[in-house]
């Protein structure tokens, strides 16, 4: 092999080898990595107990409830699978909205509530403008609409 | 395939080449960020959700793309470098380094005015945010490993295995939201498509386009400095008009 | 709510161009003047090299004769 074959097996190789270490550790600290746990998670007690952490998920659909005092707020964030209802006492972002994503920071109490310290909103990669949005909204619903008395449990429908 | 890829590849040519380039590509640079933001600004509607905050979009998603791209310019002229110890690879690798540096620097920057008034927060160390965080020190590591070696073939060797070394992180930055849960929203421009209003992308392209030919023009003029300091010995370059004058 | 988020909320573009064009615009001035510079230097340097390399040529040549 001429040097310059060995130079570069020897880059190929170191590379790969690396590659395959970073895999390897990044898969090992997957939960670590990740910025926060979904409701099913927490259900099968993948998130930490007695500590605080962050759940992940979209707010339901007509969950948010706003106490008397304008500042505390009520909801519950779904995976569509589990839910688990959150307290928050603060300034929510301008995107929190229901039906949309949402990580609240806090600790789950013994009766299962979370009791947020921070809530950040999640925007999804759509990018449209207002009246595009709308069109797709009536759209959904007209679908929705017919597709419902053909077959009871609705179709996923399209995001 | 008669063209001899070795007599570009010497300074001797790339530095009479590179001067005459560059003015062409700072000029259309100009004009193609003149146009994009027109169209991001003028014609693009406002985003359903987001008002006009996700106007940051514009520059933001660019300078990212750029910041990554360029690291993997970089790291394969390391790499060239190395394997075949040609003279203008390493001296390319290192030409890119501030440029690359910067955009990462855009990149995040732009991230965190986006992200007060749309997530609620400045920062959060999701894997997205921390992994593009690394890339800039990555960057910063690689021009500080350079200018910390006095000889610079030597200099040259050590921060290529640095760069090559750190590549492993580009597909982690663009993979990242997709492996694990992150705050940053998944890719809008993806393999099979874009879901993103035609204007908003006309708009992203243009000064995406306007941002890699600004890149091309800063790096070849950087890199005719370095060739000057380098080969400043030679006969070919005491014999530059620029140098006799 | 901080004064600062309450301006951003009402001046949205005005936020969006300070904040992000103007800077990163900056930015970019501030990396071509540097390589503008950079040029300048180096292309002095070498030019005074040279000139030092003449002389001495020059005066090898005096000596000789």
């Amino acid at each position: 092999m001429k040097p310059r074959q060995k130079r570069f097996m020897f880059i190929a190789v170191a590379v790969a080898a690396l590659a395959l270490v970073v895999g390897l550790v990044l898969n090992a600290l997957e939960n670590n990595v990740s910025l926060y746990f979904t409701p099913t998670q927490v259900f099968n007690n993948e998130a930490p107990h007695g500590r605080s952490f962050r759940i992940g998920g979209l707010v339901q659909e007509g969950s948010v409830k706003r106490e008397a005092d304008g500042l505390t707020v009520n909801f519950v964030i779904t995976d569509k699978h589990k839910s688990i209802p959150v307290v928050f006492k603060g300034i929510l972002p301008d995107l929190f909205t229901e039906g949309k994503g949402v990580v609240a920071q806090g600790r789950v109490e013994a009766d299962g509530v979370m009791r947020a310290d921070e809530v950040l909103a999640k925007h999804d990669e759509n990018y449209m403008a207002p009246e595009a949005a709308d069109a797709l909204k009536k759209a959904e619903t007209a679908n929705a609409a017919a597709a419902a008395p053909a077959s009871a449990p609705a179709a996923p429908a399209a995001k | 395939m008669a063209i001899n890829w070795f007599k570009y590849s010497a300074p001797t040519t790339f530095y009479g080449l590179a001067g005459k380039l560059i003015p062409w590509f700072a000029a259309s640079s100009a004009i193609l960020f003149v146009a994009g933001l027109y169209i991001g600004f003028a014609v693009a509607p406002a985003d359903y959700q987001q008002g006009e905050f996700y106007r940051i979009i514009f520059i933001h998603v660019p300078a990212s793309i750029l910041s990554m791209f360029l690291y993997l310019v970089m790291a394969g002229y390391a790499a060239l470098g190395l394997i075949f110890n040609t003279r203008l690879s390493a001296m390319m690798a290192t030409a890119i380094a501030p440029t690359g540096a910067l955009f990462a620097f855009i990149s995040l920057w732009t991230g965190a005015l986006w992200g007060k008034p749309m997530w609620g927060a400045w920062w959060v160390w999701d894997a997205r945010l921390t992994s593009e965080l690394i890339l800039l020190f990555l960057y910063l590591g690689f021009i500080a490993l350079h200018a910390s070696i006095d000889d610079p073939r030597r200099a040259d060797r050590a921060s290529a295995l640095l760069a090559i070394v750190g590549s492993v992180n580009v597909p982690i930055i663009y993979f990242s939201v997709k492996w694990w849960n992150t705050l940053h929203q998944g890719s809008t421009i993806k393999f099979s498509g874009t879901s993103m209003h035609v204007a908003m992308q006309q708009a992203m392209f243009t000064v995406l386009a306007a941002c890699w030919l600004y890149a091309i023009a800063v790096v070849l003029a950087r890199v005719r400095s370095i060739i000057l300091e380098r080969e400043r010995n030679t006969t070919w370059i005491n014999e530059l008009p620029e140098v006799r004058s | 709510m901080s004064s600062l988020d309450i301006w951003m909320r009402e001046n949205p573009l005005a936020y969006v161009w300070l904040g992000s064009y103007a800077v990163a615009f900056l930015i970019f001035a501030i990396e071509i003047a540097m390589v503008i510079h950079k040029r300048k230097i180096t292309l002095q340097q070498v030019r005074l090299m040279r000139e030092a390399e003449d002389e001495a040529r020059d005066d090898k040549s005096g000596e000789n004769n």
